[in-house]
């Protein structure tokens, strides 16, 4: 089993959180993985992005190369499409949609959705109305995460341990809101007809 | 031993704990902060005694270092590449001086600048050193590279340059630790005069250094880390540096690559295997993620061997970043990508944080100098930087740490008056403290603003180096009391603010403004460590 994953946002939107969970669950099924991180200059509101590689045999790149990501997951929708060109053809694009609009020139909303949706394997949803819904609003990243957990080829419930893991620092209420974020992801991704 | 998932830089700080470092010595940067930062944080670096706090910039840690290894203990010092030109003069001399305890140089290079002015290639000043240089791969050839660094540094008696570039630094991956090793001991050099770089010694150090030459190449040949791989097909032979190796092995996913491959981690170049690669094959395609070195010297000023393929004749770009495509397609490799992203997305500019102090801070110079020309505002490296761009195009330049108030002096005395330098603080203790000594020796009709965000920001919330010591400083130069004004950057103080600055503007000396308010990152995470030591307290 071998999963390339774009991971994108704005930052401050915890994709980081996102890369730590599924590699975590990833180790604890013991395959490699390497993931090219963010850091500096580019997470003050600028658009940031992220490779995460998981693979049960070695790993040569800690790029991926273009057309070559087999999901890209996105906490915002115009970045979204940011990295189009990554995904291979028959990849999964996972977003959010409700929009981090912080430039002035921000395109049409529709025009966005439109296009994410005219990808044959995507899943669009609300996260940050889903994360709000079970009370748990900081989480729309995890419920983002929850959406595309059944195409990762990871066991749920070791991507829910890596949740109790990565979070545990947080306390149990940080703990349980993250996990109920991510259920509600996972259920709306289950149901989601494009 | 246990697998750990580190960033690079996590790897080269570990490998130090584990190979009997005594201190590390750095000024942050990135993409190298994260090394310092990992052995701040380390419980065991703190219980074996490692010392880990920031020096006030790369020239001060590299000389610390020097005088750890002059000690007898292992050093570290680390930085982003442009440090190395801040720490060139002591770099380039412990050359000579040579080394006791091991000592070696982290250098974190940015090619495509992803957070950077330049993409200078490290390897440069390795060379011009002539010190040994060693560019790993990967996370655990960092680690491993640490191991081999310190005993050779010991070894050969010379500084040991490692080379590496923001991918790595900033990509995690699995890294088996090994063996830990003790601290050494306190032992001067052998020789009390090793260090006196007296002409009559110096040109002694001089061809000691010379003389190793040929047993660094002979290092290089019989290194682990250089690896000559054969192949069938010798219409080409494919050198690969550093990470620019993982590159190559991905484009054949595994599978045997059928032409003959040289991987170099180490330098100076095994001159032996180059060699072979060259006479064995038709052509060479080499593969730097950095400047083309190893390509220029190979190729050399005639160019009249056989064809050299690289970023010279365009087999890749000249510059920026590479990356498994690229090098597809200096293979000939065709790719196609059914998805595009659509034209209609627009880029997110970096910005400045919503509360940020640099903005008010901008907002009433802006109105200060509503009166001039535009174009008389030298800046620094810092945040702040981000005021060149829309909504507050506040400032006319950044090019080093420290330029800003020297390079208004310079435009005062063209007639630029007034002129206005705006530093950071922790910019203004790595560099700025010499120039404004000069701006007072010259009396020079400046108005430096000293934006005290009370840390390193842009780094990512630092301790700035004179917390709390900024108008001392100033006054100790000799800048005039009544010339060194503090301000709140607060909307509320915006007309205060102006009309301070206004005034200033028209002195005809040397003037100080110190904007001083937290910065809103770091003034957040001492408030949630507050809140959870309080927390910690009630439980
Ligand atoms: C020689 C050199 N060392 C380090 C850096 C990395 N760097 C850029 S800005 C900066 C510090 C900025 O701190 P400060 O001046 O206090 O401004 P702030 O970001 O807090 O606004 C550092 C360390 C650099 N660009 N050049
Ligand atoms: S990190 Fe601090 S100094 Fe930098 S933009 Fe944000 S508030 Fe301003």
């Amino acid at each position: 089993m071998k999963k390339d994953i774009i991971l994108a946002g704005v930052g401050g939107q915890g994709i980081l959180s996102i890369a730590a969970t599924i590699g975590t669950a990833a180790l604890d099924a013991g395959m490699h993985l390497k993931q090219a991180e963010v850091h500096g200059m580019s997470q003050r509101g600028g658009e940031v992005q992220s490779h995460l590689r998981i693979s049960e045999d070695e790993i040569a790149s800690d790029l991926i190369p273009e057309g070559k990501a087999d999901i890209i997951i996105a906490v915002e929708p115009m970045e979204s499409l940011r990295y189009l060109s990554m995904l291979t053809h028959e990849g999964w694009l996972i977003t959010n949609t409700t929009p981090f609009s912080n430039i002035p020139d921000y395109p049409d909303l529709d025009r966005i959705v439109e296009k994410i949706k005219s990808i044959q394997n995507h899943v669009a949803v609300d996260a940050d109305a889903m994360a709000k819904a079970v009370k748990a609003p900081k989480s729309a990243n995890i419920a983002v995460l929850g959406a595309s957990a059944p195409h990762l080829g990871l066991e749920i419930g070791k991507l829910e341990n890596a949740i109790r893991k990565i979070f545990a620092t947080k306390g149990e209420v940080v703990v349980q809101q993250n996990i109920d974020a991510f259920r509600a992801g996972l259920k709306a991704s289950r149901e989601y007809k494009s | 031993m246990q697998k750990l998932l580190l960033l690079g830089d996590e790897a080269i700080a570990q490998a130090g704990i584990d190979a009997g470092m005594s201190g590390i010595y750095a000024y942050p940067g990135t993409p190298s902060t994260e090394i310092t930062e990992y052995v701040q944080s380390s419980r065991e670096a703190k219980e074996i005694g490692i010392r880990s706090n920031w020096s006030a910039n790369e020239k001060t840690a590299m000389e610390s270092a020097l005088g750890m290894s002059y000690a007898g203990k292992r050093a570290m010092v680390c930085m982003k590449h442009v440090g190395l030109n801040v720490a060139a003069d002591g770099f380039i001399n412990a050359s000579i001086t040579g080394t006791n305890g091991g000592l070696l140089v982290v250098a974190a290079d940015d090619p495509s600048m992803h957070s950077s002015q330049n993409e200078q290639d490290s390897r440069f000043y390795g060379k011009f050193s002539m010190i040994p240089i060693l560019e790993p791969n990967n996370q655990q050839e960092a680690y491993d590279m640490v191991h081999y660094g310190f005993d050779l540094s010991e070894k050969m008696k010379v500084p040991v340059l490692l080379r590496i570039t923001t991918r790595l630094a900033h990509s995690r991956s699995g890294v088996f630790p090994k063996q830990k090793k003790e601290q050494n001991g306190l032992k001067l050099p052998e020789d009390l005069r090793q260090f006196v770089l007296l002409p009559v010694i110096a040109r002694k150090q001089y061809k000691r250094l010379l003389s190793h030459q040929p047993e660094f190449v002979r290092l290089s040949e019989n290194s682990d880390f250089n690896k000559y791989f054969d192949g069938e097909d010798k219409s080409t032979g494919i050198i690969a540096c550093g990470i620019a190796y993982n590159y190559l092995l991905e484009n054949y996913e595994g599978k045997n690559i059928p032409y003959p491959v040289l991987k170099i981690g180490q330098y100076p170049s095994p001159l032996k295997d180059v060699e072979r690669i060259y006479d064995e094959c038709e052509q060479i395609l080499i593969l730097e993620d950095g400047y083309p070195i190893l390509e220029e010297l190979i190729k050399g000023l005639l160019n009249k061997g056989k064809r050299i393929r690289g970023r010279l004749d365009g087999s890749l770009p000249r510059d920026g970043e590479l990356n498994p495509n690229l090098v597809g397609k200096a293979l000939g490799r065709k790719f196609e990508s059914r998805h595009a992203a659509p034209d209609f997305l627009r880029p997110r500019p970096p910005k400045l944080c919503k509360g940020c102090s640099h903005n008010d801070s901008f907002l009433a110079l802006n109105e200060a100098l509503s009166e001039y020309s535009r174009g008389r505002v030298f800046s620094d490296i810092g945040c702040y930087t981000l005021s060149a761009l829309e909504p507050l195009e506040a400032i006319n330049s950044c090019v080093d740490m420290g330029a800003s108030i020297t390079m208004a002096i310079g435009a005062a005395e063209a007639g630029l008056v007034p002129a206005i330098a705006a530093i950071g603080d922790s910019t203004f203790t790595h560099s700025g403290i010499t120039g404004l000594l000069d701006a007072v020796n010259n009396n020079s009709p400046i108005t430096v603003l000293i934006l005290d965000n009370s840390t390193v920001g842009m780094t990512g919330g630092q301790k700035s180096s004179a917390l709390g010591r900024i108008e001392q400083i100033c006054k100790g130069i000799g800048v005039e009391e009544e010339h060194i004004k503090v301000l709140k950057p607060l909307p509320k103080q915006h007309d205060e603010n102006v009309s301070v600055i206004k005034q200033e503007l028209n002195y005809n000396g040397v003037s100080v403004i110190i904007p001083r308010r937290e910065c809103i990152q770091t003034l957040n995470k001492r408030m949630r460590a507050k809140h959870k030591a309080k927390v910690a307290d009630i439980r």
